[in-house]
């Protein structure tokens, strides 16, 4: 019977099925951080249970790491929120990235940069962006606590099985329209809960001319509009990508996954039960005006008048009135950085809009490079020169801003131009106002202090 | 987990739709190594508004939060059911939920369960109207009830298994061992090990 990528993954991972109960499926990566794992790992002491696969677990500190100064955490609670992590990691036998270590980053910045994220793999976290590593054709979402639990004793996790959904993305993106904006033209379109239970795989002609970092970025957002996961058949871009990573496989066993990989898209006479059909060439640079992600327009445009109680308090959040000319919109802050948007691509664009120019005199602007990896590549090629001299912040990996776990926070009022993922109410502080964008997009800001049409500077 | 059969209580109504976790417990209460104490900070922002609705009086030890669509999206945090919990909550009523926050919800044996748009519209203006209206909302029976209505609801048949046999996942897991094992031998050779 022909099969999606979805239900490809999903079949290759069942352990055990019983009708009208949930698949048992296999994990073959869990990915473990300091914020959603303690309670899991206190449960698992509880009942004198241990880690079942320490050896297909791996552990980083991001969502609370100071991305300045030393390798202490800025207050108590997130002090004893690592070292707690760090004694569960001894205690099970888990490798750990922990701060100051060469490899620590976000979460879904290291798995792909150090190979392990392969295509055909089920991969876990007790984190909602996990959908990013579905980019490599493999089947990622993000888990609760007690969930993360049972992974850590068992390896499994019972799962209802999902319904497929297609995004064809098609045609030439346009001079500075870049995966973010796919993917924000995109949730603008279908709302922030139409993805509901479903596996979702972006496919056609764009997504194929996407870098893996695009992918990753249009894969991590596919939690934004409610999807259990997003993916991306692996080709070409996945396999140069991987080869040679330090976890990818070598010699024979590097030939035999690619043999094995490149079975691993929708069959053409597969059926979805939703498709979806975006038109890239006539994509613009978006920019969020409200407090969900689902509330984005064209930076060419205006305000909209609200069309919902939920869109008329986002009005007043963000302070803002319709009719309102985006460019007019002033900004306070610039946040580069989070899972979406800080891998050595996004730092590129950010760069090549910001050489030669200077941030805004009233705009504080900082970039947060997704892994130590990310800052080391960044500074071999002089990237961050740039950002120093256009009067740039430049830290140290974490996750800084985008959630505001950290001392990187906006004060009440602040408004930051973001290339984070999400523009809820105090998300990056409370009080805070965001408006997600791209990378150049935020760039473009920090120069102007205002939110502007990126190609006007290119 | 403790068996949940039936939740009989008052309602508290919050008529938002897209109620995201960040507001349901904001980030700087996640930094607590415990699975408890998080109710204070329920809604910790929006309770800063003296109007907010689970602020007033009338609605203090109501039982079951009734709400709008979508409700739960955005992180995984199992922290949000939690500080639900601790609040004194044990059911949920909504048009729908995200994902992740559903599965977190049957994890804590919170009841959360979907009803027609319509009907949750009902269930908020009763509650509007009438902060004193008691609901049921028996897993049992599979439905909502009140004075003068009973409203069906659908839910996971596994998930109310669970919820009602009070049953711990792990174990159910842990009795496939033989088929995990056996899983685990077929895996290829080449498979990432972080070891």
């Amino acid at each position: 019977m022909p099969a999606t990528l979805g239900q490809k993954l999903w079949e290759s991972h069942v352990v055990h099925s019983t009708p009208g109960e949930p698949d048992l499926l296999y994990v073959d990566l869990h990915l473990v951080h300091e914020v959603t794992s303690p309670q899991a790992f206190e449960g698992l002491r509880l009942a004198g249970r241990h880690v079942r696969r320490p050896d297909l677990t791996l552990a980083t500190m991001d969502h609370n790491v100071p991305t300045r100064g030393g390798a202490r955490a800025a207050d108590e609670l997130s002090r004893k929120q690592m070292e707690v992590l760090a004694e569960n990691c001894r205690r099970e036998g888990i490798p750990l990235h922990q701060i100051g270590s060469r490899r620590q980053g976000i979460v879904h910045v290291i798995g792909p940069e150090l190979g392990l994220t392969q295509p055909g793999m089920l991969i876990v976290c007790g984190d909602s962006h996990t959908s990013t590593h579905g980019a490599f054709g493999a089947l990622a979402f993000g888990i609760g606590t007690s969930e993360v639990e049972l992974v850590l004793a068992t390896q499994c996790l019972p799962q209802t099985r999902a319904r497929d959904l297609a995004v064809t993305v098609e045609g030439e993106l346009p001079l500075g329209v870049t995966a973010k904006d796919i993917v924000l033209g995109l949730i603008g379109r279908t709302g922030i809960s139409l993805g509901q239970g479903h596996l979702v795989e972006y496919r056609g002609s764009t997504v194929r001319g996407l870098s893996m970092e695009g992918r990753m970025t249009v894969c991590n957002m596919s939690i934004e509009w409610g999807a259990k996961a997003g993916m991306v058949a692996p080709d070409d871009t996945t396999f140069k990508y991987l080869e040679r990573r330090p976890y990818a496989p070598r010699g024979a066993a590097w030939e035999e996954a690619i043999d094995r990989w490149r079975s691993l898209a929708s069959d053409a006479d597969a059926t979805f039960d939703q498709e979806i059909h975006l038109d890239a060439s006539s994509l613009e640079p978006h920019v969020t005006w409200g407090t969900n992600p689902g509330q984005v327009a064209p930076v060419t445009g205006r305000v909209p008048e609200p069309r919902s109680d939920t869109d008329a308090r986002a009005l007043r959040y963000m302070d803002l009135l319709p009719g309102t000319a985006f460019a007019d919109i002033s900004i306070d802050r610039v946040f580069i950085g989070s899972c979406t948007n800080a891998r050595l691509e996004d730092l590129r664009a950010a760069a090549h809009v910001i050489a030669g120019k200077h941030v805004h005199p009233k705009v504080r602007a900082m970039v947060v490079p997704g892994s130590t990896t990310v800052k080391r590549a960044a500074e071999e090629e002089g990237l961050d020169a740039i950002f120093k001299a256009a009067g740039f912040e430049w830290r140290n990996a974490g996750c800084s801003m985008c959630l505001g776990m950290n001392p990187d926070i906006l004060a009440p009022g602040e408004r930051c131009a973001s290339t984070s993922n999400r523009n809820f109410e105090g998300r990056q502080g409370a009080g805070g106002r965001t408006h997600l964008m791209s990378p150049p997009m935020a760039a473009a800001a920090a120069v102007t202090g205002h939110l502007v049409d990126v190609r006007e500077l290119l | 987990m403790e068996p949940v059969k039936r939740v009989t209580g008052r309602m508290a109504p919050l008529d938002r739709a897209d109620v995201d976790t960040d507001q349901i417990i904001p980030k700087q209460f996640l930094k607590r190594i415990e699975r408890t104490g998080y109710g204070p900070f329920l809604f910790y922002d929006w309770r800063q508004a003296e109007d907010f609705a689970l602020n007033r009086p009338e609605y203090q030890g109501a039982s079951v939060l009734v709400t709008g669509a979508n409700f739960g999206c955005g992180s995984s945090r199992e922290h949000a059911p939690w500080a639900i919990r601790d609040a004194g909550f044990r059911a949920i009523v909504s048009p729908s939920f995200a994902d992740i926050f559903l599965a977190n919800c049957y994890k804590t044996g919170l009841l959360a369960v979907t009803l027609p748009e319509s009907q949750v519209r009902h269930l908020i203006d009763l509650a509007s109207e009438d902060p004193a209206a008691e609901v049921s909302v028996d897993l049992e029976a599979q439905q909502v009830r009140g004075e003068g209505f009973a409203y069906r609801f659908e839910i996971d048949a596994f998930a109310r298994d669970c919820l009602l046999g009070g049953l711990d996942e792990i174990g159910l897991v842990e009795r496939h061992q033989s088929s995990i094992s056996a899983f685990e031998a077929r895996r290829d050779a080449w498979l990432p090990s972080v070891k």
